[in-house]
């Protein structure tokens, strides 16, 4: 038997430090643009400066003429060839899915959009040449404010219309649990829209020769790439490689397959030559796919003790102008968890995706799950707040208890493992929750300036995406499965082939690290090669923090099936039956014999050399393997903030943040903590400070880095981090922890922003929380009572009543 | 960065720097630390066609006693400004501001005589030497002006400088140790730009203020001078309410901006509020 959860052994749990760090930190990493070929031309783009427009004509011949230029092209010159930027995840049967050329041939739909392309010797020379780029425009009407672009007058985005799906679920009498439930509270909570920013904007360099094209990409998703390539642009699959080298960063946004990338390839076949095109940070604010940007309207009914009786979810969905490759699904990825880790009897879900004139929305970090995470944490204080109980207490009162996993939802998904009372329990006491309520307390009788707010996270998310059978179910394009194979050298070095493709979260190492102790053999000796389909030809790419508990577990898989291979050399070469030998520590040996062995790098040799192998046996040490999970994995937690918030300025400054994980058994503590600091960075910032910002004409505001607001390690507090072990079930006990900072911190730090501010009648602020929203919610709030309007004689659920307390409720 | 072409000399004298200016007319820019043009450059919101970079003028850096005053080289850096003990001894607000401009690898390459000229009435060392009372010394086709900083800032990114002319230092009179001083910086992230800022001296005499001078950040085309709170902190109390009562005037005569990080109503109130916090700290009550 290879090593398991119940038998521990050196490598894993071991802080290692990241054998990707050494190159990174001394400047030897190969981004895509860093990339240098013979012959390489430039591309740079002409982009709509409007937000809704009719193209009536593109005269691209005054750039021909400039200095450096070889070519240039208009959405016309690709009319036959571009086909249409896929979309892998049509949600229901009826859905709109407009076509989406990669670039613009007779309308534009948002700023940014791709209308022309200059082909250059350098990239100065192809950006001096776009300003003599002709075009005109016939300006249509935006479409800006998704909550009434369903309106009948309102202008529309696609012939078809503004709405682009319905989606719905349901399970348990809704009608019966909010029609005489003691209280009911209705809220409207704005995911705003955020723009990833990954350190590395995206770069894309193309080659062909002769009809091979090799396409390097700033990509999370080389394999993906790849199919979409073939499948939809007709290059035939044999004849497509993509290689994703050094990738820095991507949380999402590098899940997709880009305008930019099929037009690169579509150019370098029309040039022949090497092409090459690296954003500007401007550029990727506008056109790298943004994320979030809902409108939730949740809705939850309870008894007077606080016990849940059922749930109401209403999401209206920005899609901006285009379906992209998940663009409609990543709402659905929060269909399951606005439950969270809660009890009850019903719940209701619609999810309507609506177009609009601005950037396409897709998976940004967590996807989906950030906003259900976000809205029953809130409400949940709200809850508290309305029913005078602890909001520590109340969640409590509603968890689900750690003796009664495996549990099955109210959503379906069973959670196979989890502890919430032991997670919120240890950081209750790192937090040292009831010091601080004291203090809370204290400064709140004496009417302090500086006010001090409590938010709570207990939060659970659904990760390592994903079993294929659910992902067929719910209409997905592609499986969830991962591909790993071994190979045994010669001289007892490994390599380790994984279809995962990281982009900074350290899979070089952790892979390493299972690897060494499944096959017994030292962690330096093993080479983790990924990110190439030549190499890695089989994969299904990381996002959905998949990689560990789909791709580790392929890799335990293919382990096991050289050891089973080894064992029967290991026998011949011992003259034993295979049945009689053991393999522990990389070592083969004869049972009751144990000076009888053999290790598995000699056995490596003896098959290289294959003098004596058994009959029938070929001379190789390798294995292959695919894994498809059975369920997702549940990571979850107890994350606690407080904050400082200055009334008089609104300034929210954060004074401690606890978080205590539980992701399973952990690989490398180093990169688990890692993760988990980066994770709380991006849901702290979509709390305080990011937000994607149109103004009225549909331009985006926030082209820069000085508007759209990401902050910096000096803004950000030191975390107390913390964990709690309830192995998965799977056979490592791996969950994943790619985004569980990210779902868990953004409703803890709104909801200790709301905690402090609601003796003085605050019921919400509006993300992100800038001074300016924290003080005008105190100035709309004096004089107005402490909690929130009892919620007798509301309509109960179908008829929502408009207008709630909150700001900007539906439409 | 994919700036537009534009050609570059690196003078190595004041003279030869003007002179290149001069032979560039107006398409030629003085660049500094690049910290404010090289944005513009990539951006392509400028196309100068000449950059005349005075990065090799050594003459123009740090800082010289003059007795009664200090005499500070346009090249000194943000950094140069937070660390050098003269700067600290005599006019300690200037370190302060200077220490709240961006992260530290824009304060190693920043440049006060950038900062001045450039004159965005968001940066934070405009209403500093507003504050300070300090005169900007030039040298140009027509020899040296002096040019006090309440004329220097004219509107919007535009300065007294003429065409032709290179900001060489700036000269601050000493202050003596009966100054306290406080610039109170208000910003979303350590490294962004004030929302609002004020660089408040206070001179204390008998428990009251007998002399107060207040330089407000991003409250207007220009820095500025708040008057009122000047006028009626002279004579106050120094305590607390007082002076938070002197501060209620700071936002007369203002025209903040409007932008993504606050409208003018609320900019208002901040200059209100930070000029009290501004008035206390440095009255040191
Ligand atoms: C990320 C970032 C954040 C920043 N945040 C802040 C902040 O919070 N607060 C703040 O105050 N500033 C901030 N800045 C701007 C910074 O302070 C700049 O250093 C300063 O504004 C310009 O100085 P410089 O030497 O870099 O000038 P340059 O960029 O070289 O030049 C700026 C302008 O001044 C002119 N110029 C420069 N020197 C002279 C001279 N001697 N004579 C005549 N003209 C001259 C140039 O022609 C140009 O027009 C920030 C900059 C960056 C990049």
């Amino acid at each position: 038997m290879t090593a398991t959860v119940d038998a521990p052994t050196a490598e894993l749990g071991k802080a290692r430090l990241r054998k990707e760090d050494a190159k990174l930190i001394t400047g030897q990493t190969n981004w895509t643009d860093n990339i240098k070929l013979t012959g390489m031309l430039h591309l740079a783009f002409l982009r709509s400066p409007y937000a809704h427009a009719k193209i009536t004509r593109v005269d691209v011949s005054g750039a021909l003429g400039q200095p450096g230029v070889i070519a240039a092209f208009s959405g016309a010159d690709f009319a036959a060839e571009q086909g249409s930027l896929p979309c892998a995840w049509p949600v229901t049967p009826d859905i709109v899915i407009p076509p989406h050329p990669p670039m613009a041939v007779d309308e534009v739909r948002y700023v940014g959009e791709a209308v022309a392309v200059v082909v250059a010797r350098d990239r100065y020379a192809a950006a001096d040449a776009l300003a003599s780029i002709d075009v005109d425009y016939e300006p249509l009407p935006p479409v800006l404010d998704i909550r009434t672009a369903l309106d009948p007058g309102s202008p529309k985005v696609h012939e078809a219309g503004n709405k682009s799906y319905e989606w719905v679920f349901a399970n348990g009498d809704v009608d019966a649990a909010f029609s005489d439930a003691p209280v009911v509270l209705e809220r409207t909570y704005r995911q705003q829209r955020l723009i990833p920013c990954a350190m590395e904007p995206r770069a894309v360099v193309a080659q062909w020769v002769g009809d091979e094209v090799t396409l390097w990409s700033a990509t999370q998703i080389p394999h993906v790439l790849r199919f979409a390539l073939s499948a939809f642009f007709g290059i035939p699959e044999q004849n497509v490689r993509v290689i994703a080298p050094d990738v820095g960063g991507g949380f999402g946004s590098k899940l997709q397959v880009t305008a930019e990338e099929v037009l690169a390839v579509l150019i370098g076949r029309k040039v022949g030559k090497p092409v090459k095109w690296t954003e500007t940070r401007t550029e990727g604010n506008m056109t790298v796919h943004h994320g979030r940007d809902q409108w939730q309207r949740i809705k939850i009914a309870a008894e007077a003790d606080g016990r849940i009786r059922g749930l109401s979810v209403d999401l209206l969905a920005d899609m901006g102008a285009y379906l992209m490759l998940v663009t409609p699904g990543v709402p659905l990825l929060g269909a399951f968890m606005f439950p969270a880790i809660y009890k009850m009897d019903a719940y209701s879900f619609k999810c309507t995706g609506v177009f609009s004139t601005k950037m396409p929305t897709d998976a940004y970090r967590g996807a989906g799950r950030p906003e259900a995470t976000f809205a029953i944490e809130r409400i949940m204080d709200e809850l508290a707040a309305e029913l005078g109980i602890e909001p520590l207490e109340l969640r409590e009162r509603n968890w689900i208890k750690h003796e009664e996993f495996p549990y099955t939802t109210i959503c379906g998904l069973t959670y196979d493992s989890g502890n919430y009372e032991a997670a919120t329990a240890k950081a209750r006491e790192l937090f040292d929750y009831d010091g601080l309520r004291a203090e809370q307390r204290l400064r709140n009788e004496r009417g302090d300036k500086v006010r001090l707010g409590i938010g709570i996270s207990t939060f659970t998310e659904m990760c390592g995406l994903a079993p294929s059978r659910v992902l067929g179910s719910l209409s997905y394009g592609a499986g969830g499965w991962e591909h790993a194979s071994i190979r045994m050298l010669p001289t007892g070095k490994v390599e380790v082939v994984t279809g995962s493709s990281a982009h900074g979260q350290g899979h070089e190492t952790a892979w390493s690290q299972i690897v060494a102790d499944q096959l017994g053999v030292p962690f330096e000796d093993i080479r983790v090669l990924h990110g190439d389909t030549q190499v890695s030809p089989k994969g299904m790419d990381t996002y959905g923090s998949r990689s560990l508990a789909v791709g580790g577990l392929a890799l335990v898989s293919a382990c096991d099936k050289v050891v089973a291979k080894a064992k029967i050399i290991a026998a011949a070469m011992l003259e034993a039956s295979a049945d009689d030998l053991e393999f522990s520590a990389g070592r083969f040996s004869v049972r009751g014999d144990p000076e009888a062995s053999k290790t598995i790098q000699e056995v490596a040799l003896a098959t290289f050399a294959a003098h004596a192998l058994p009959e029938g046996v070929e001379p190789s040490l390798d294995s292959d393997a695919t894994y498809d999970p059975d369920n997702f994995s549940f990571p979850h937690g107890t994350h606690l903030c407080a904050t400082e918030v200055d009334t008089e300025t609104g300034f929210v400054h954060i004074r401690s943040y606890v978080a205590v994980d539980d992701v399973g058994v952990v690989v490398n503590p180093l990169i688990v903590e890692g993760q988990v600091h980066g994770g709380i960075a991006q849901g702290i910032a979509q709390a305080l400070y990011e937000e994607g910002v149109y103004d009225e004409a549909g331009n985006l505001v926030t082209t820069t880095l000085a508007d759209y607001l990401v902050p910096a390690a000096a803004d950000l507090p030191s975390y107390r981090t913390e964990r709690t072990s309830t192995p998965a079930s799977n056979r490592l006990g791996v969950k994943g922890v790619g985004e569980a900072g990210t779902i868990a911190s953004t409703p803890a730090v709104v909801n200790a922003i709301v905690d402090a501010l609601r003796p003085l009648g605050v019921q919400d602020v509006t993300m992100p929380c800038t001074p300016e929203r924290v003080w005008r919610a105190i100035q709309a709030a004096h004089g107005q009572p402490a909690h929130g309007q009892p919620a007798h004689g509301q309509p109960a659920h179908g008829q929502p009543a408009q207008g709630t307390e909150q700001s900007g409720g539906m439409a | 960065m994919i700036p537009a072409k534009f050609d570059y000399v690196r003078p190595s004298s004041v003279g030869d720097a003007v002179s290149a200016l001069v032979g560039g007319g107006e398409d030629a820019k003085v660049i500094a630390g690049g910290q404010s043009l090289l944005p513009l450059l990539r951006l392509r919101l400028a196309y100068p066609e000449l950059l005349v970079d005075i990065g090799g003028l050594d003459e123009l850096r740090g800082v010289t006693d003059g007795g009664d005053h200090l005499l500070i080289g346009a090249r000194t850096t943000h950094y140069q400004l937070v660390h050098d003990p003269l700067i600290t001894e005599h006019c300690g607000l200037l370190a302060q501001a200077a220490g709240t401009v961006a992260d530290p690898a824009v304060r190693h390459r920043g440049t006060l005589g950038g900062s001045i000229a450039h004159a965005d009435p968001a940066g934070d060392l405009p209403a500093v030497v507003l504050a300070l009372d300090a005169t900007m010394i030039t040298a140009g086709p027509a020899g040296s002006r002096e040019i006090p900083a309440g004329e220097f800032f004219v509107d919007y990114l535009t300065t007294a400088l003429a065409p032709g002319e290179i900001l060489t230092g700036i000269r601050v009179p000493k202050l003596s140790a009966d100054w306290g001083y406080r610039y109170e910086k208000f910003h979303r992230t350590a490294q962004a730009w004030a929302i609002v800022g004020v660089a408040a001296l206070v001179r204390r005499s008998d428990g009251h203020v007998a002399e107060a001078r207040v330089g407000l950040t991003n409250m207007g085309s220009v820095p500025i001078r708040a008057a009122a709170v000047e006028t009626a902190a002279a004579g106050a109390q120094a305590s607390p309410e007082a002076l938070r009562e002197a501060a209620a005037g700071a936002d007369e005569g203002t025209q903040p901006p409007a932008d993504l990080h606050g409208a003018p109503d609320y900019r208002r109130h901040l200059a209100r509020v930070l000029t009290g916090r501004a008035l206390e700290a440095a009255a040191g009550v």
